[in-house]
């Protein structure tokens, strides 16, 4: 029998049919559906191999004291082996010795469990996720330029009417192959340092490729702003009639007339004027859209970098009209989910803010609870690692659906960090790098073995169906997080292991909220009708937000007067060069899946360094040979393969690699003051030949 | 009882585009004002604005509001518009204004600023050493008004200075209409920032452009409604007369306090002047390192001096500038930076220069390297050049050992390993691939796509899979690889 459901992996959330073959695996065919058109990458092609990887963890595994080898036990020795050691955290160091690690993977069932199980069964304030890595500081800029954050605040169907898309540190063409279909006809602008499929298949189509010095996007765009109010296309009624401030903001932008931008930038004058130039003609006709992506999100300045371009579609009359608009490409498959149900450190169900006393009174009564017994807000996702184990800091941490000893940024300190732990529990399917490092492991359900809902890029909530059933010995999310719950004395109807009832109570939860789910049933989802929210219980979806207001008390949007701040990291003469990470098209993030299927791993066995040919020949780099990338906080190994399209001043490597070839080995957690994101996009960095490992 | 320190007072003098940036940086670094309490007064009445795009409100490109620079809204910080400063007393420590009132400073900062020179020449002032009728500067908005309200479409107008800003003036008034001549006394136009063989080319842009260029020649008389008298006793004809020639810096006030003055206030790496409590920025400054007349290096400048006063970085130096011209004339992409060639004088034998001279094309490009290391430029419509060497020099990185891809730019076809083989990105699917779906059967789209995945990613391929498809079905035989 066939099962309709999604991908597990990106926000795309391609449909998929999964059909068992005789010998009970399961293959996959693509499905006719908007997002995906009927198509797939090879990653969804390839993603029921996980399921069956010959290291699947079928058994719990616990060290039972730091030096002692990971040993199986059964399910009952680890939870109350868990139990007993969080209970005597609390009783000795209070509920904040104990966090919670999440994730954008994560169906919102479980976000929103895992959310509840961290306030309520260990009062802990101490929780946040790795989406924030992802899409916080887009988040935070479209929250106080709009009032509220929807990834896509239109169908993604929309775009393939438009004149002109600009995409800004968006690279779909390799992390989300089958949007591209949507972008076929219209022109694109691509901002990107590199000259990546994304930005090749612009040139093919009769668009720009800007590539901007990484850390000068915010600068670009404010140059943007400037060239297309000094071309006359500026929608002054729209800025009159649907925002406020956008005087300061302007002000700041006159600052970075193109000839100036340039020299920062290193695009050149010409390009930013061509550029504003089709974007604001598109513009005119109501039909064009800005859309940004991790390049520009992840840095120190991302926050203000959104700004920057949410600034530019506000003055072009983009947003809330049908056929134009702002959008940010959410990256994980449940990044847009699992930022509204409460597993980041200041937020509530419903995309409520935890400080906010008629929202705690709200999840209270949900929760059957005292509002004051829920904790207040906590520490941020980079925050919140490194203080692991430091006196003030947390002394167990429990990771669902993570592994942030690959994801986080300076990997040295993570290390430092988990390694300090008294308890670090991890519950995934396969021993990933941080669970490697964990005192328990729980082996978990993987995606099509277990239902629940996703919230894809549109903000469109989808079901996700059970295909298969897991292999015994493996338990669900929510029955860990049930048999946790119960050990620590909570009752169990408070952590239904069944999703609808899960998600029954989140639409309870949300409902009020700005991210209102409670219209959205077992009934309707199982209908596959477009369900976006917010979908207050009994009102149709919204498909398109904004269209009449923004969600603002006024109503209007906000300009945000940005300007310009330097990285974090400047090159210096030991480190000459910017490294800049991000995803290719084989893998998927830490590559905890990806690297488990055989097409995918042995098409991109090892990290690759993408470098200038001079570039490379100064550093005694040859083509295939192996190269040290060198930051001041680490080393990491990469294989070099010459790209003549290259920036002189900016190599890459891709983060789907661990240990001697991670990343993150180079990055900082510097961070955005406002988001929390850290800066992922931009090391000083210098090059070494390596040997071969 | 409070025992933080009260904030430190500061005074700018100038509310220019370097006065500006100064109290903007401030407020940045210190939006709560418990560091300093800043005041900054200006002889203008308009809130500050980018002077840089003046030429761009001739051309009609921006309005003045659309130019104007951002004000701060911390309280701590005060701006006031359309008052001078008359006096200081670095003793007392007080700046008299004109409206007869006076601050109080710690520490002082002179951002005076520049004044457009008129030449002591026929005609073109009055008694008073004012611009005389039909004549303006163009340094200030109240110019640019003048400028406006002299030219009309169709009527000529003499530019008196073929520098950058005579250049860009000439491009911004052939935007409203104008018959432009620029009039230059030097050998050839912009002759402080490119050589000879570039600015012949330049000019002959600027001609195609209805520009008459009259350089190496001498004016010697303004004639009101007529025009402009040259050496060789030509007249220029112009209903008006716009001097670019040259700035000279706001020394005065400094000067009459006792401090060090040479063409400006002079300052050291600390931007501090010959008094230690007392600083300048910007173009009433003279630093050793030069750059004054540039934008880029006042605003550095106001951004160390601001991390210094405010305590935030004490020890921020200013180490002088690289400065870089950037014309600003729509249709020109002129870049110029550091070292001008010198058919004569460039004798070290360490200078490499690559050269590309290309009068037909209106292009004209020269590189000068030492130690592989870029030391200056002329690029003359190599837009995408510009912006790499300019990176390349203002970071002291080192060129590219192909100099002549370098000036190309970045090649615009996608690297050669994307474009051999493979059909299909997103599922992997190259041209062998295919092919052997066909040997084995596969006729149709769809039939490859079951096989092999092509197409059912972005569907980008759909065409190239369907041309494969009808050249297979013409081959007679099998169709081979390679």
């Amino acid at each position: 029998m066939t099962t309709r459901t999604h991908c597990p992996y990106c926000a795309l959330q391609c449909a998929m049919d999964l059909t068992p073959t005789p010998q009970g695996r399961l293959t996959v065919s693509p499905a006719p559906f908007p997002t995906n058109r009927g198509g797939l990458c090879r990653k969804g092609w390839t993603s029921t191999e996980v399921l069956t990887t010959p290291d699947r963890l079928t058994r719990p595994l616990l060290r039972q004291h730091r030096d002692a080898p990971l040993t199986e036990v059964d399910w009952d020795t680890a939870l109350d082996h868990i139990a007993e050691q969080l209970l005597k955290l609390r009783t000795h160091l209070g509920p904040d010795s104990v966090a919670v690690f999440g994730s954008g993977a994560l169906t919102n069932e479980k976000a929103y469990l895992l959310g509840k199980f961290a306030r309520l069964a260990l009062g802990t304030s101490q929780i946040d996720y790795n989406g924030r890595f992802c899409m916080s500081s887009a988040a935070a800029a479209r929250n106080r330029a709009f009032g509220l954050d929807r990834g896509l605040p239109f169908p993604l169907t929309d775009l393939a009417c438009a004149q002109v898309v600009l995409l800004a540190g968006a690279n779909p063409a390799e992390t989300m192959p089958p949007m591209m279909g949507h972008l076929s006809a219209p022109r694109l602008i691509v901002i990107d340092p590199r000259r990546t499929a994304t930005a090749q298949t612009a040139l093919d189509q009769g668009g720009l490729h800007l590539a901007p010095r990484p850390g000068t996007d915010l600068v670009l765009a404010l140059s943007l702003l400037h060239t297309v109010g000094t071309q006359g296309h500026l929608d002054q009624d729209y800025i009159d009639q649907r925002t406020h401030g956008f005087e300061p903001a302007w002000e700041q932008a006159t600052a970075w007339w193109p000839e100036h931008a340039e020299l920062l930038t290193g695009v050149p004058a010409a390009q930013i004027h061509a550029a504003a130039d089709l974007l604001g003609q598109a513009a005119r006709d109501h039909s064009a859209y800005i859309l940004t992506g991790r390049g520009t999100e992840q840095h120190t300045t991302g926050t203000d970098t959104v700004s920057a371009w949410i600034n530019l579609a506000l003055a072009l009359g983009l947003p809330g009209r049908p056929g134009s608009g702002y959008g940010c490409i959410t990256g994980q498959g449940n990044g847009q989910g699992g930022r509204e149900h409460g597993q980041k450190a200041d937020q509530l169900p419903g995309y409520r803010r935890i400080d906010d006393p008629d929202a705690r009174a709200h999840i209270a009564r949900v929760w059957d609870t005292d509002p004051q017994d829920l904790p207040g807000p906590g520490r941020s996702a980079v925050e919140l690692l490194n203080a692991l184990g430091t006196p003030n800091g947390p002394r167990a941490l429990l990771t669902f659906g993570s592994n942030p000893a690959v994801s986080a940024p300076h990997t040295f300190r993570t290390h430092q960090r988990l390694a300090a732990l008294d308890l670090l529990v991890v519950a995934d399917f396969v021993l990933s790098q941080t669970a490697a490092m964990a005192h328990v492991v729980l082996p978990v359900a993987q995606w099509a073995e277990e239902s629940g809902t996703m919230t894809n890029l549109e903000g469109r909530v989808l079901r996700r169906r059970r295909a298969t059933t897991p292999p015994p010995g493996v338990r669900t999310d929510l029955e860990v997080l049930q048999g946790l719950a119960t050990r620590l004395g909570q009752p169990a109807h408070r952590f239904p292991t069944d999703p609808d009832t899960a998600l029954t109570e989140l639409g309870a939860a949300s409902a009020g909220g700005m991210a209102d789910y409670s219209g959205i049933t077992p009934q309707r989802l199982a209908c596959d009708q477009p369900l976006y929210w917010p979908m207050p219980q009994n009102d149709p979806p919204t498909p398109r937000l904004f269209l009449e207001s923004f969600a603002h008390p006024d109503q209007r949007a906000r300009f945000i007067a940005v300007s310009h701040r330097p990285p974090a990291e400047a090159p210096d003469p030991h480190h000459p060069l910017i490294a800049t990470t991000g995803r290719i098209m084989g893998h998927y993030q830490t590559g905890a899946q990806t690297h488990r299927v055989d097409q995918l791993r042995t098409a991109e066995p090892v990290a690759h360094l993408e470098v200038h040919p001079d570039t490379a020949a100064r550093a005694g780099l040859t083509d295939e040979g192996w190269a040290h990338l060198t930051s001041p906080r680490g080393t990491t190994l990469a294989r070099v393969r010459l790209d003549p399209t290259a920036r002189l001043d900016t190599v890459f490597v891709p983060f789907h690699y661990a240990h001697a070839q991670a990343a993150n080995n180079l990055t900082s957690s510097a961070l955005d003051p406002t988001s929390h994101m850290p800066e992922f996009k931009l090391s000083a960095v210098r090059l070494e030949p390596a040997p071969p490992p | 009882m409070n025992t933080s320190p009260s904030p430190r007072r500061i005074v700018v003098i100038g509310n220019g585009m370097v006065g500006a940036r100064m109290a903007q940086e401030t407020a940045r670094l210190d939006p709560q004002g418990t560091r300093v309490h800043l005041d900054l007064v200006g002889t203008e009445h308009h809130p500050s604005y980018n002077r840089v795009l003046l030429p761009s409100v001739l051309a009609g490109t921006h309005t003045p509001e659309q130019i104007r620079l951002p004000v701060p809204d911390t309280p701590t910080i005060n701006v006031r518009t359309g008052v001078s400063a008359t006096h200081i007393d670095t003793t007392q420590r007080e700046v008299d204004l004109d409206d007869g009132t006076h601050l109080r400073f710690d520490e002082l900062v002179l951002a005076t600023g520049a004044r457009a020179v008129l030449p002591p020449l026929a005609g073109v002032t009055t008694p008073d050493g004012r611009p005389a009728q039909g004549v303006s500067t163009l340094r200030d908005l109240a110019d640019c008004q003048r400028v406006l309200s002299l030219v009309r479409p169709g009527a000529p107008v003499v530019i008196l200075g073929g520098g950058v800003l005579g250049l860009e003036t000439a491009r911004g008034l052939i935007e409203r209409g104008a018959r432009v001549s620029v009039v230059e006394s030097s050998p050839w136009i912009m002759r402080r920032q490119i050589d000879q063989e570039a600015a012949h080319i330049l000019a002959r842009r600027y001609e195609e452009l209805g520009v008459s260029v009259h350089t190496w020649r001498v004016a010697t008389r303004w004639i009101p409604d007529t025009g402009l008298e040259l050496d060789d006793a030509r007249l220029v004809p112009g209903e008006a007369l716009v001097v670019t020639a040259g700035v000279r810096a706001n020394t005065e006030l400094a000067q009459q306090a006792g401090i060090e003055v040479d063409h400006g206030i002079v300052i050291d790496d600390h931007l501090t002047t010959s008094h230690s409590r007392v600083h300048a920025i910007g173009d009433c400054a003279q630093h050793p390192g030069g750059g004054a007349g540039l934008v880029h290096p006042g605003w550095e400048q106001a951004s160390v001096l601001a991390r210094r006063l405010s305590g935030t970085e004490p020890g921020a130096r200013y180490r002088g500038a690289r400065p870089l011209t950037r014309l600003k004339a729509q249709g020109i992409e002129l870049t110029a930076f550091g070292h001008v060639h010198d058919p004569q004088g460039d004798q070290d034998p360490h200078l490499e220069t690559l050269t590309i001279s290309d009068p037909a094309q209106g292009r004209y490009l020269r590189l000068s390297v030492r130690d592989q290391r870029l030391v200056g430029a002329t690029l003359l419509g190599f837009p995408q050049a510009a912006a790499t060497l300019s990176q390349l020099y203002d970071t002291g990185a080192p060129v590219p050992a192909d100099r002549l891809a370098l000036a190309q730019g970045p090649p615009t076809a996608p690297p050669e390993q994307n474009t051999t083989t493979l059909v299909c990105r997103c599922n992997a699917v190259d041209r062998e691939d295919i092919e052997q779906a066909w040997l084995d059967g596969a006729r149709t789209r769809q039939a490859i796509a079951d096989r092999t995945r092509a197409t059912t990613g972005c569907g980008g391929c759909v065409p190239d899979l369907d041309a494969l498809l009808e050249q297979m079905s013409h081959t007679p035989t099998a169709p081979t690889t390679g």
